[in-house]
């Protein structure tokens, strides 16, 4: 077990290596840092002046060395827009987003769940039909123009919801969440929902299939042959069994979800990392463009870690896979 | 007797000796065309295909033709008719081009980015997979462990990142889409190839002492193909979205290259003010796309796969 989190320890250190390399290379050499920093009126010495201040006139390994020896002491640079630490900026967008891809996760399991057992008990039902249907059309369908056309029903046609925005927030163990109030809980529904759209269609997927398998299962005939009410047949002994794919695939999809936030967070402008990075672009911001990438990946870099020890714990055959390899 | 020579009975042939005589290919399409869904999305998949081919003699107008775009037309619903007569079936945006000719345009910029990508993709996927599947031990792992990192960071996240750093332009988010997709189909094809790689007519191909190339290219190859072309077809349609959500973000294509994901976007600033249509109907024409690409994609799935008996 130690070796395996060592070696998979090692592979992370390695992955977050190349992508600050690549990040590096890719910001600082393929573009050009210093057309960004001089006005288009200035002169040669002016220009030389900013090179030799940005370090730009020393060899390309001298100056990626500083770049790693700042970004560990956790110095990614000033956002030209903002004027603050880059690194800053992102850690305080950073609830919003998370809020966000866990209200549509749980979203996702309220929503998917009841579908999927109803379209697993009765698969001939017209209904089951529909919602399979249903969620192969949630799968093809584009998150971002989904996100519109709610946005054009719910909020322009109807005015039920608000389209953007956060709300009113209220800081919870230090964090500002929309959670917990009425007004940001309507903000909140429409994003979550659209963002949970893919994952609902997967959820309700892999339940039916699920429930396919374990009706016929043994344990299952006994506790009806016990003479147990459907009702609790189906709520404990079914759904315990069908729900461990179901939280291993979810935990493993929140990645994604954090992932495609950006998509839906530019659509209903929920200030958080995802439209951040959007306007980032936009407006050439280097640093947090550097900054948001190498987050980003040490997120996954994580997210990956944490799934795969839990993996090799749930499963030991992945982790005598890995170390025979 | 004479009787016999004179009403020879018909010779019939067997049934089996009738199927026997159809070809491969002719037996797959009988089996693909069983399916009724599958083939209404191939023949929708057909007409999207001639439209965007054809856009320039079809579209009723070239939205890109100033002089033949007038801003007086601007954001006219669907159904409507210009002041020189003639009608915009499903309206127009707000630089008063015809919506309908701008989604045929739009559509020819979106296939063919997303078809472009895939073959690139899967030409250098399935070399690297052949190879992996081929040489095996440490190449193999090798390749198989980057094309594991690879996949555990979401598509839309690797393209993005890529196109952070590489800028707008149709070349550079083919090269994105191509990085984002070569490894699915390099894991495809090792799996089959893996497979085949130990039957006997690679082993008696090695035995002729033909080259690595040819053993590669001309025998395993070929038996590898029909799980490739599912995963072309899917990835096909999942190339097309991801085009689409990163012209709407604005890191894709610029704006010189309008395909469905950036018409949609030019909607969004408008649909607040109820002006549906703009990014309603490219949504629309990019969903169709992508279901029937999945629907035939599935089928193609269902017949492919000997594993299922027909």
């Amino acid at each position: 077990m130690t070796v395996f989190i060592i070696r998979r320890l090692m592979q992370s250190a390695i992955v977050v290596f190349v992508m600050s390399f690549l990040v590096f290379g890719g910001v600082n050499i393929v573009g050009d840092p210093v057309e960004m920093m001089v006005s288009d009126e200035a002169d040669q010495e002016e220009r030389e002046r900013v090179i030799k201040s940005m370090g730009l006139d020393k060899p390309w390994y001298i100056q990626y060395g500083k770049f790693v020896t700042n970004a560990l002491q956790g110095d990614l640079g000033n956002s030209f827009v903002y004027g603050e630490p880059a690194l800053q900026i992102i850690v305080q967008r950073m609830p919003a987003t998370f809020e966000l891809a866990f209200v549509s996760l749980l979203m996702s399991i309220i929503i998917g769940i009841p579908f999927g057992v109803w379209a697993g008990l009765f698969p001939e039902r017209f209904s089951s039909k529909l919602i399979m249907s249903g969620s192969i059309v949630g799968f093809s369908l584009p998150t971002f123009w989904v996100g519109l056309m709610m946005i054009m029903v719910f909020a322009v046609m109807l005015g039920w919801l608000p389209s953007t925005g956060r709300g009113d927030t209220v800081i919870v163990f230090g964090m500002e969440l929309s959670f917990f109030t009425p007004d940001g809980l309507s903000h909140i529904f429409l994003p979550a929902l659209n963002l949970a759209l893919f994952n609902t269609s997967l959820v309700i997927r892999l339940t039916r299939a699920g429930v396919r398998e374990a009706i016929h299962m043994d344990y299952i005939k006994f506790a009806r042959a016990k003479g147990l009410s459907y009702r609790r047949v189906i709520m404990v002994h079914l759904m315990k069994n069908i729900m461990i794919p179901v939280v291993t695939v979810l935990g493993l999809e929140f990645g994604g979800l954090i992932a495609f936030s950006v998509v839906t967070e530019t659509v209903f402008a929920w200030p958080g990392m995802g439209k951040l990075i959007i306007e980032s672009i936009q407006n050439l911001d280097r640093p947090i463009i550097v900054a948001y990438l190498m987050i980003i990946v040490l997120v996954f870099v994580v997210i990956n870690l944490v799934v795969d020890i839990l993996y090799s714990i749930l499963d030991p055959r992945v982790r005598l896979q890995d170390v025979s390899s | 007797m004479s009787e016999n020579i004179q009403n020879p009975t018909p010779i019939e042939a067997p049934e089996e000796f009738v199927v026997t005589l159809q070809t491969p290919f002719q037996r797959f399409c009988l089996d693909f065309f069983e399916s009724r869904v599958a083939s209404a999305a191939f023949v929708v998949l057909v007409g999207i295909l001639f439209i965007a081919i054809c856009a320039p003699l079809i579209s009723p107008q070239n939205p890109y033709d100033l002089s033949q775009v007038s801003i007086l037309d601007a954001k006219m619903a669907p159904g409507s008719q210009s002041f020189d007569g003639w009608t915009f079936y499903l309206g127009t945006d707000g630089a008063g081009r015809d919506l309908m000719s701008a989604m045929f345009y739009g559509l020819r910029i979106s296939l063919g980015v997303g078809v472009m990508s895939g073959m690139i993709a899967m030409c250098i996927g399935a070399a690297i997979g052949l190879a992996a599947a081929y040489f095996g031990g440490r190449i193999d792992a090798i390749i198989m462990r980057i094309v594991d990192i690879q996949l555990s960071f979401p598509a839309i996240l690797v393209a993005l990142i890529l196109l952070a750093v590489l800028g707008k332009g149709v070349d550079k988010i083919i090269i994105a889409l191509v990085i984002v997709q070569w490894a699915y189909y390099a894991r495809t094809i090792r799996a089959s190839a893996l497979v085949e790689r130990n039957k006997e007519y690679v082993e008696a191909a090695t035995c002729l002492a033909l080259s690595h190339n040819r053993i590669v290219f001309k025998h395993l190859f070929p038996n590898c193909l029909p799980p490739l072309i599912v995963v072309v077809t899917i990835q096909t349609a999942h190339a097309i979205s991801l085009e689409a959500t990163l012209s709407f973000l604005g890191v894709g294509l610029p704006i010189s290259e309008p395909s469905l994901g950036l018409l949609i976007a030019n909607g969004f600033d408008y649909m607040l003010s109820g002006y549906f249509w703009i990014s309603f109907f490219p949504g629309i024409a990019l969903l169709i796309t992508i279901v029937s690409i999945n629907l035939v994609g599935d089928q193609l799935r269902d017949v492919l796969n000997p594993r299922l008996d027909r």
